[in-house]
């Protein structure tokens, strides 16, 4: 039987082997493996891109203290970009179902339609979900839009749910009862985050903190895309970093959405400053792709010196 | 000559409910492309799998025939000159490639002119499919599209992935998003090959062979019967669930059902429950016993062929019980909170907001029904419990995981927490009718809470403007007016309309468009019925109603039509004259025959009518109106309504006044659609023939 970390690396090594770079998590609190520069950014634009990774994806308001099987603060997604997608990407993506032991004569597969949508991110696309024997493993979206724009070339997103997957090929339960390594199960390594982050998330965080910081990250972020138009170089522009203050609004949202501190009328105003921010990123990004590149050896010494 | 005609437009999967409306759509693009091109089919037909939509056509002629068409060139005065061609002439012939010799005479109505008939050959229906077809399929109408080549591609429901276009055995070459059509199909992702090649002929074989049912009819009949062998001879069966049934023929290319159970104890939950978790989640049939009760089973429906080691089953028991688990833990979660100490919470729902949160929406809708429970006569002290509690389940764990059960939870929550049956089931039928085909509630003060409460919502909306108009509806207010309509008539609620919407003219005017709607095409009245029922009032909906089927009635029996023709008579006779009654008849001034005739027998019958009113027998009333016929017909036949004596003239017009203002109290006759016209029907006030 195959373990959870197991199932993680006949994966990657499915997918690196079909071209994609295979990349770490990314070290910032994401809601999902969309949300990370490796998807956001990288799917505008013309250039083509492969890429897989492990996503731990962090949503607080499914913390339930470790004590529901299914639902979890924090799960894995393993997220596999293909820009543009391959005609034969459904092909593709039942053969991964084959290399992690999942025998498709016997089991029954199901497309059912469920279209993405990201109002924070500006971003949409057109899919399914994938049912196995009755279960949801992995969200299939075309993309169509990021960050309100149009994508020239159109990337499928294949979004593994790790845990559910693994409880799946195990045949258990409870996530917390699947062996991630042997000797391990899943709940020795996990259970404390869940419990702890759940009781911060819903009891403790401090709202009023909650807000500064998101106001805080709000305002460093306005203060860099408004500088991009007048920025000479644009190349060396941190549009990266901008994009990173983006990711901690949109954390830091969610937390106060758990609190309880954003009330249903609160709530569409404070998506769209976030998405405003994701715009203007997506925007100075698309530009800068289009700049030719910053001479190799110029390192501008005179401002690494400031 | 003449060719069957395959297309196949194989894609990714589609969404289900989508693939028969754009089913209808592609025959009628079909249609209109052969009946343009001058061509002809036997049949036409299509069929699909989330995977394929599939049009076959019989007998498709295999050339458009010839055409000619007329050229008109110079006049023949000017294009002959003595006999001889002139420049004109010849330089017509020369445009046109031919001798002047070859040119015809025209005759128009300016004159003769000079024409050549050009004979067009008509084109082979293999090149008009191929160069129609690509705009022809992706002009299908989807609800929403993607683009997948690239940005500014053609767009489509999913991506295109081949394309078989066959006319007899020969493939109609052409091209959609980088897919050449062929006569290559595929089979299902599972059981068969990626590549079938296929013949018009052998084409649904060919992809039985390869793990598909082609007929959604076929798979929808599989279905059916294996859930009835799965389950023979074990008292059980299946719920019924057409939608379901529908869904599942079009989610799958080779439906399979198999059983599944699950542990009894969670048979403990409400039934309402597991059912929509069952159906709703996870596309599964419900399963009872002989006496109807929920039986610890349920059908799943696969989309491959078999399930040899069961692990299908294994796999969606597991994930039932996970789902079981998730309701029990809510339903613990949320008894341990009354409703009653939920409504605070209502405070953090919002409803509109410029309607405010759901507990402004509870004090309102519990000011309504009190004035509801008034006007019906009934004690007010439950409908406003109910009315107070109605939408707390919307703070419930339950109701935020599973939608579809609001209301329905509020009223399983109350009965648990003791409320009294009046006070649960109101607040559980809240919702119903969910749409036309929906019952009302059963219990009545179900049927005034839901009232209430839907009048709360159009009354409010109405009044922020939130009008619905075309197909925007956002706040789905007609199905609520629709709601109100239906639970009035067929709850047999006398109330008053003109009370209910506190004079709202725009409602009100909404509403009897509502009403005109039930009536008519729920209900099945003819238009020009409910016209005339309802120019009598509709204040009252069971009133109305009565009318309408008395109407209908008395419609088919001899008198009634030439009397409405004769009503519709009067009215404009009545018109013509500008006369707005008032007075009463002189009997005095009558003239014997015809009138003093009509007036006694009008006189004599109007306390009946007036009692049979009063008594809302309406038929009888309408029976006994008809009966003046023959006396009406030969008033007009015999006397001439504008006499030239003022005093007998306005004695005449009040006698015709009354008559059609006391027996329109039912029905205005006048709106009646007359099918025969009476023998001598004559310009609209056509006086006596001398």
């Amino acid at each position: 039987m195959d373990t959870f970390q197991d199932v993680l690396f006949k994966l990657k090594k499915y997918w690196a082997e079909r071209g994609c770079i295979l990349q770490e998590p990314y070290d910032l609190e994401v809601g999902a493996g969309t949300m990370t520069p490796e998807t956001f950014l990288r799917v505008l634009g013309p250039k083509p891109y492969r890429v897989a990774y492990v996503q731990p994806s962090r949503r607080p308001a499914d913390g339930r203290y470790g004590d529901n099987p299914n639902r979890l603060y924090k799960h894995s997604q393993l997220q596999v970009i293909l820009k543009p997608s391959p005609a034969d990407v459904i092909d593709l993506y039942l053969a991964s179902l084959e290399a992690i032991g999942i025998g498709l004569r016997k089991h029954d597969i199901k497309f059912e339609e469920d279209n993405w949508e990201s109002p924070t991110l500006g971003a949409w696309g057109i899919g399914w979900q994938v049912m196995l024997d009755g279960l949801e493993i992995t969200q299939f979206t075309y993309f169509q839009q990021c960050g309100g724009i149009d994508l020239d070339l159109v990337p499928a997103e294949l979004t593994y749910g790790l845990e559910r997957l693994t409880a799946f090929l195990q045949g258990k339960d409870s996530v917390y009862d699947i062996e991630w390594a042997p000797g391990f199960t899943y709940g020795d390594v996990r259970l404390a985050d869940e419990l702890q982050n759940s009781v911060y998330n819903f009891e403790l965080a401090d709202v009023p903190t909650l807000w500064k910081l998101f106001e805080l990250h709000e305002k460093e972020c306005q203060r860099l895309l408004a500088m991009y138009p007048g920025y000479p170089r644009k190349k060396r522009f941190p549009v990266l970093p901008a994009y990173e203050q983006v990711l901690k609004c949109s954390h830091l949202f969610n937390l106060l959405d758990a609190r309880g501190a954003i009330s249903v009328t609160e709530r569409v105003a404070v998506i769209g400053r976030v998405r405003k921010l994701a715009l203007g990123v997506a925007e100075c990004w698309v530009d800068q792709q289009g700049e030719p590149a910053e001479p190799a050896l110029e390192a501008a010494p005179a401002e690494v010196a400031q | 000559m003449s060719l069957p005609f395959l297309l196949e437009i194989g894609t990714e999967e589609i969404p289900d409910w989508m693939i028969q409306p754009a089913l209808g759509n592609l025959e009628a693009l079909f249609t209109g492309l052969v009946a343009a091109n001058r061509l002809s089919a036997m049949s036409v037909n299509t069929d699909a799998t989330p995977r394929r939509l599939i049009l076959k056509a019989e007998a498709l002629t295999e050339r458009q025939p010839d055409a000619e068409e007329l050229i008109s060139g110079p006049p023949v005065s000017a294009a002959f000159k003595d006999g001889q061609p002139t420049g004109a002439s010849l330089g017509f012939a020369r445009k046109m490639g031919v001798e002047v010799g070859q040119l015809e005479t025209l005759q128009t109505p300016r004159g003769e002119y000079v024409a050549y008939k050009k004979k067009i050959a008509g084109r082979s229906t293999r090149d008009i499919l191929a160069s129609a077809l690509p705009d022809l399929i992706l002009k299908i109408q989807w609800p929403k599209t993607m683009y997948w080549t690239g940005k500014g591609g053609p767009r489509f429901i999913r991506p295109i992935r081949w394309l078989v276009a066959l006319l007899g055995s020969e493939v109609v070459p052409f091209e959609v998003a980088g897919v050449q059509a062929g006569s290559v199909s595929a089979g299902h992702r599972q059981l068969g090959a990626a590549c079938v090649p296929v013949t018009i002929e052998d084409y649904d074989k060919r992809l039985y062979e390869n793990g598909v049912v082609a007929s959604a009819e076929h798979r929808r009949i599989k279905i059916g019967a294996e859930m009835d062998g799965i389950l023979a001879g074990k008292d059980l069966r299946v719920r019924e669930d057409a939608a379901l049934l529908e869904t599942l023929t079009y989610i799958t290319e080779q439906p399979t059902p198999i059983l599944g159970s699950f542990d009894t104890e969670y048979l403990r939950l409400p039934s309402e429950v597991l059912v929509t978790v069952m159906r709703h989640h996870q596309k599964y049939f419900s399963v009872e016993t002989g006496d109807g009760q929920l039986a610890p089973y349920f059908i799943a429906v696969m989309n491959t062929a078999a399930d040899p080691d069961g692990l299908v089953r294994q796999g969606n028991e597991r994930v039932l019980r996970a789902r079981f688990n998730d309701a029990r833990f809510f339903w613990n979660v949320d008894l341990q909170k009354k409703l009653a100490d939920r409504v605070a919470d209502l405070a953090h729902v919002t409803f509109q907001a410029k309607l405010g949160s759901y507990l402004d929406k509870t004090r309102r809708v519990r000011k309504l029904a009190r004035k509801i429970a008034k006007l019906a006569k009934t004690g007010s002290a439950p409908l406003e419990r109910a009315a107070l509690l109605a939408k707390c389940d919307l703070t419930t764990e339950m109701v935020k995981e599973l939608t579809e059960l609001q209301g329905v939870m509020g009223g399983l929550y109350a009965r648990e927490q003791g409320e009294p049956e009046e006070v649960w089931r109101a607040i559980y039928e809240q919702y119903k009718p969910q749409s036309m085909e929906d019952a009302i509630p059963a219990s009545l003060s179900g049927r005034l809470l839901s009232l209430a409460d839907k009048l709360d919502t159009l009354e409010g909306c109405f009044k922020i403007g939130l009008i619905p108009t075309g197909s925007k509806d956002p706040f789905a207010l007609r199905r609520a007016a629709q709601g109100v309509v239906k639970i009035l008539v067929e709850g047999k609620l006398g109330l008053s309309l003109a009370k209910l919407t506190g004079g709202n003219a725009a409602l009100a005017e909404f509403l009897l468009d509502r009403i005109r709607y039930y009536f008519k095409d729920i209900r099945g009245f003819a238009y020009d019925e409910v016209n005339a029922a309802l120019a009598a009032g509709f204040d009252d909906l069971t009133d109305a109603e009565s009318r309408l089927v008395a109407i209908q009635a008395v419609r088919p029996t001899e008198n009634f039509e030439p009397l409405a023709a004769s009503f519709k008579r009067i009215k404009n006779i009545l018109r013509q004259a500008e006369f707005a009654g008032g007075g009463e008849i002189d009997a005095r001034i009558l003239e014997a025959g015809p009138e003093a005739e009509l007036f006694q027998a009008f006189d004599k019958l109007r306390n009946r009518v007036n009692r049979f009113r009063k008594k809302k027998e309406y038929r009888a009333a309408l029976e006994a109106i008809a009966s003046l016929r023959p006396r009406v017909d030969r008033f007009f036949d015999k006397v001439l309504v504008n006499a030239p004596d003022p005093e007998v003239r306005r004695n005449r017009l009040t006698l015709l006044h009354k008559l059609l203002s006391e027996s329109s109290a039912i029905a205005d006759f006048s709106e009646i659609v007359v099918t025969q016209p009476p023998a001598d029907a004559g310009g609209e006030n056509t006086e006596p023939r001398p």
